[in-house]
């Protein structure tokens, strides 16, 4: 199987840490949404003191990270939200 | 009815849209813009979405407040973008039969709204600096809409933000 080739949007203060609105990942097939969020904090280190409070969504829905991950699913970063 | 928005957020016509002959109460609660917090002073906050879900998840809060009360008319519209000190940044709109069922759909659809619509607001502060409210870890992102018991109070917001100065 091959790799899977990931695109996550990012928002807010992830958004800004990353300098980007979306980071592209490399993950191995069978990865999990936990391997996201570790790929992610690999890939901007600077996630790194608030990823537990980082949700990762996948087609617009929170997802845990035992959660496969699926291909050409639409992945996001969501940091803690503060609407209202 | 469901919406995001950069304009103004007219409350007339969403008092027209939940409207009802088989309505006796509508409820509408707007979220202001404040200017104190604590003794920190506001001068402006910035919206933003990722509007997909934000929308996805809105559409899913009104499904769920039907089937909890009996409602004759539900709309929930999200302001982004630049606002001034006292304007609304969010409203929701609601009707029923009676004025209790209205009253605790509203104030439901505004807690859980908090916790689960991924919506960011940036504070500008009076100091010169900027900031991104991120509530601490109990986060609500975890509040799954499943959970049909009233959300715990609304905690201070701002207790442990990730301050981002860009001055």
């Amino acid at each position: 199987m091959s790799d899977l080739k990931v695109c996550v949007r990012m928002f807010a203060v992830a958004r800004e840490l990353a300098g980007s609105d979306e980071v592209k990942l490399t993950l191995p097939a069978g990865a999990t949404i936990g391997d996201v969020r570790r790929r992610l904090v690999e890939a901007v280190p600077a996630l790194a003191p608030m990823q537990a409070q980082l949700m990762i969504a996948m087609n617009h829905d929170y997802v845990s990270d035992d959660a496969l991950v699926v291909a050409d699913a639409e992945l996001a970063c969501i940091p803690p939200v503060s609407g209202g | 009815m469901i919406r995001l928005t950069r304009e103004p957020i007219d409350t007339a016509a969403l008092l027209d849209e939940v409207g009802s002959p088989q309505a006796g109460a509508v409820v509408l609660f707007l979220g202001t813009v404040r200017e104190m917090t604590g003794s920190q002073q506001t001068l402006a906050l910035d919206y933003e979405a990722y509007p997909e879900m934000a929308l996805a998840k809105m559409a899913e809060l009104e499904a769920a407040a039907r089937e909890k009360w009996p409602l004759v008319g539900c709309a929930i519209v999200h302001r982004l973008g630049h606002l001034e000190l006292g304007q609304a940044s969010v409203a929701v709109a609601v009707s029923s039969p009676h004025r209790g069922e209205a009253f605790q759909a509203g104030q439901w659809l505004i807690d859980t709204l908090k916790q689960v619509v991924p919506v960011w607001k940036q504070e500008h502060w009076a100091d010169g600096t900027h900031e991104w409210v991120h509530p601490a870890a109990e986060s609500a992102c975890t509040t799954g809409l499943d959970q049909r018991s009233p959300p715990p109070p609304d905690k201070e917001r701002r207790a442990t933000p990730a301050k981002v100065d860009r001055a």
